[in-house]
């Protein structure tokens, strides 16, 4: 089955940046593809060039077959788009600029029936300035689902939502995939790529550093546990890699993050090595390693600060 | 269950929402209706149909004052008082008393020739004094005022005023909205769908022209019932010539606002543009006092156009081949704007 988002050597230089610089990304039907990455890692660009609203300075994009330069009118028709941050006009009510958004489409969803599956009927008449940014946000993907689109295109559709907005807006998501759609979303939040995508594709400065399903790209850490610790004094770097079973190490706040296979053996090493150096344990806790931590050991930084 | 939603065209969906969103708006709706009213109402009572002011004089203190005086205070036209030299002299230069009436037994009238106000004032106080001292007139003409409808202020100031207010809400519901969406990215996720870019503009025209009858039609009404400007010209004429004027300055408004990427960009632009037409363009006064060298720039301003032809019609009762010029030229600047602005207009 041919791709339904396909894009070649995409390169995007700005003046001061290069915020896509030679990207190749495929994307099989029904699959929901996540571009993964810290702000200012090129994603929205890119994202912006496969959606039609950029023209990048090279390379190749093909949306399901069709290209932008050949096919605009007859792709805007069958794909939907969320940007990251789009006011609607505050003084519409939530169905009004729903229906004024089904009008630019030739065939498409009802405007009522959306606002149920979207659980916004409780809000059909309320002004879209009066909405919490939860509803805002469902009704911006109302909006890029209206023209029953084949593809949906997301950009961090979740950023600064609560945790409960957010579980309604995966749910949406899921639900367009069941029908068959296939879906490209941006995100910061490693939690929502796990969840939701297939496949991930981890970019960093416009570069592709990582790509595959969440559990591969987790499996390629090689330790399946983070420790995270901080102790007085702080231990030297040679001091952490040198303990047995360490996969990795990188600076975290006052302290470290050690990746290991198995946190029975890691953890009391740890402890003696800590005590051995004359240093006291301050905090120390663990996780299961997740693509927040692949980023960390690829880049060195964490996604929120990078 | 609701039924079904009936979509109707996206042109009509557009506009129906620009228009509601308009209608929600109560800033706006205060600077399209109740603003010219107001300014409307303020100036017209501050030029009101009132007798013309006496003109002050200064009687110089000396033997023959009090004589001089008693017989000025019977004319209906000066403000006589006496004075001592020295504050007598003071108040013409400060121009507070227009003329001064000196001399013992020679009467000797001081004033400055270049104000005509000092013209008429020596005129009256010669006429009075040479009565008082015993002329006779010779001929004895009969005086008959006019206080002609279509000649007082306010008939030149509602015209004004209406244009004035097209230049206003034409300019700024074209480049506020425009300026607006584009900053909001609302523009960019508009483009995201299949939504034809014409449409959009022409639904903003299509808005416009409801509201443009509204403003016009409350603004001439307004006119007629409190200060008694009638249109003397047909309101068909008036009709076509307030939309042609109208969209002109959407057009222009359009333009404005085809680049620029935030609020403030577009309002100091719109300024810009807009300033020179207050000043120039006759809106509280004529431009014939302008340089005769400029007044052919003046003439084609596009509200320049827009007042002549409004008073033609409204004051002169003007028909449609009488203002041609004025409607083409300002077709051609919608026209013209309109097609550069789409041009150049940026969508994200």
């Amino acid at each position: 089955m041919p791709d339904v988002i396909a894009c070649r050597n995409l390169r995007k230089y700005y003046a001061d940046v290069k915020a896509v610089d030679g990207l190749d990304l495929s994307v099989a039907s029904g699959e929901c593809f996540g571009l993964l990455g810290p702000n200012g890692a090129g994603k929205t660009t890119t994202i912006e060039i496969l959606e039609g609203l950029t023209e990048s300075d090279s390379g190749e994009v093909e949306i399901l077959g069709l290209t932008w330069r050949k096919n605009e009118r007859e792709l805007r028709e069958r794909i939907g788009i969320s940007l990251q941050e789009t006011q609607l006009t505050e003084k519409l009510t939530v169905f009004e600029t729903l229906r004024l958004f089904r009008s630019f489409y030739r065939v498409g969803a009802d405007p009522e029936e959306l606002l149920r599956d979207l659980s916004l009927d409780e809000k059909h008449d309320a002004r879209v300035g009066k909405l919490s940014g939860g509803q805002r946000q469902r009704l911006a993907v109302a909006c890029a689902l209206v023209g029953n689109p084949d593809v949906l295109f997301l950009d961090e559709p979740t950023t600064g939502l609560d945790p409960q907005s957010r579980l309604q807006l995966w749910d949406i998501v899921q639900r367009f995939r069941q029908k068959g759609g296939t879906v490209l979303l941006t995100t910061h939040y490693m939690e929502e790529a796990e969840r939701l995508c297939d496949r991930v594709a981890i970019v960093d400065h416009g570069h592709l550093i990582a790509l595959g399903t969440p559990a591969e790209l987790i499996a390629k850490l090689q330790a399946r546990n983070v420790i995270e610790f901080t102790s007085e004094p702080r231990l030297e770097q040679a001091v952490v890699e040198a303990i047995d079973g360490c996969a990795g190490v990188t600076a975290h706040r006052e302290g470290w993050l050690l990746r290991v296979h198995s946190l029975a053996e890691a953890v009391p090493r740890l402890i003696d090595t800590v005590e051995k150096q004359g240093a006291k344990l301050v905090t120390l806790s663990t996780h299961e390693a997740t693509l927040e931590d692949l980023f960390v050991s690829l880049t060195g930084r964490e996604l929120r600060d990078a | 269950m609701r039924e079904k939603t009936r979509i109707r065209p996206p042109i009509i969906e557009l506009a129906l929402a620009r228009t509601k969103e308009f209608l929600r708006e109560k800033e706006a709706m205060f600077w399209v209706f109740g603003f010219p009213l107001i300014l409307a109402l303020a100036l017209g009572f501050a030029f009101r149909e009132k007798p013309p002011d006496r003109i002050p004089v200064g009687v110089v203190a000396g033997p023959n004052a009090q004589q001089r005086l008693a017989a000025l205070l019977k004319s209906k036209t000066l403000l006589p008082r006496i004075m001592n030299e020295q504050d007598a002299r003071d108040a013409l230069r400060r121009g507070k008393v227009s003329l001064l009436i000196e001399g013992t037994d020679t009467v000797v009238y001081r004033f400055d020739a270049t104000r005509p106000d000092s013209l008429s004032a020596r005129n009256e106080t010669d006429d009075v004094l040479q009565a008082a001292a015993g002329r006779r007139n010779v001929l004895v003409p009969r005086e008959e005022r006019v206080h002609e409808q279509g000649a007082r202020y306010i008939d030149f100031l509602i015209p004004g005023l209406l244009g004035m207010n097209l230049m206003g809400t034409g300019m700024w519901s074209m480049g506020f909205t425009i300026a607006n969406a584009r900053m909001k990215k609302l523009l960019k996720r508009l483009v995201a769908t299949p939504m034809r870019k014409t449409d959009y503009l022409l639904a903003m025209f299509l808005s416009r022209l409801i509201w443009l009858l509204l403003e016009v039609s409350v603004l001439v009404a307004f006119g007629w019932i409190v200060f008694g400007v009638r249109v003397n010209g047909s309101l068909a004429v008036l009709a076509i010539l307030c939309i042609v004027g109208g969209y002109a300055f959407s057009g222009i408004g359009l333009l404005t606002a085809s680049r620029a990427k935030t609020i403030e960009a577009v309002s100091g632009l719109m300024n810009l543009i807009m300033m020179p037409m207050w000043l120039c363009s006759g809106v509280f006064f004529s431009y014939e006092r302008f340089p005769d060298s400029v007044k052919p720039f003046i003439r084609v301003l596009p509200l320049t156009l827009l007042n002549d032809a409004l008073r033609a019609v409204v004051n002169d009762a003007a028909g449609l081949s009488q203002i041609t010029f004025q409607i083409g030229l300002l077709a051609v600047w919608g026209i013209v704007t309109f097609i550069i602005g789409l041009k150049i207009f940026r969508w994200q």
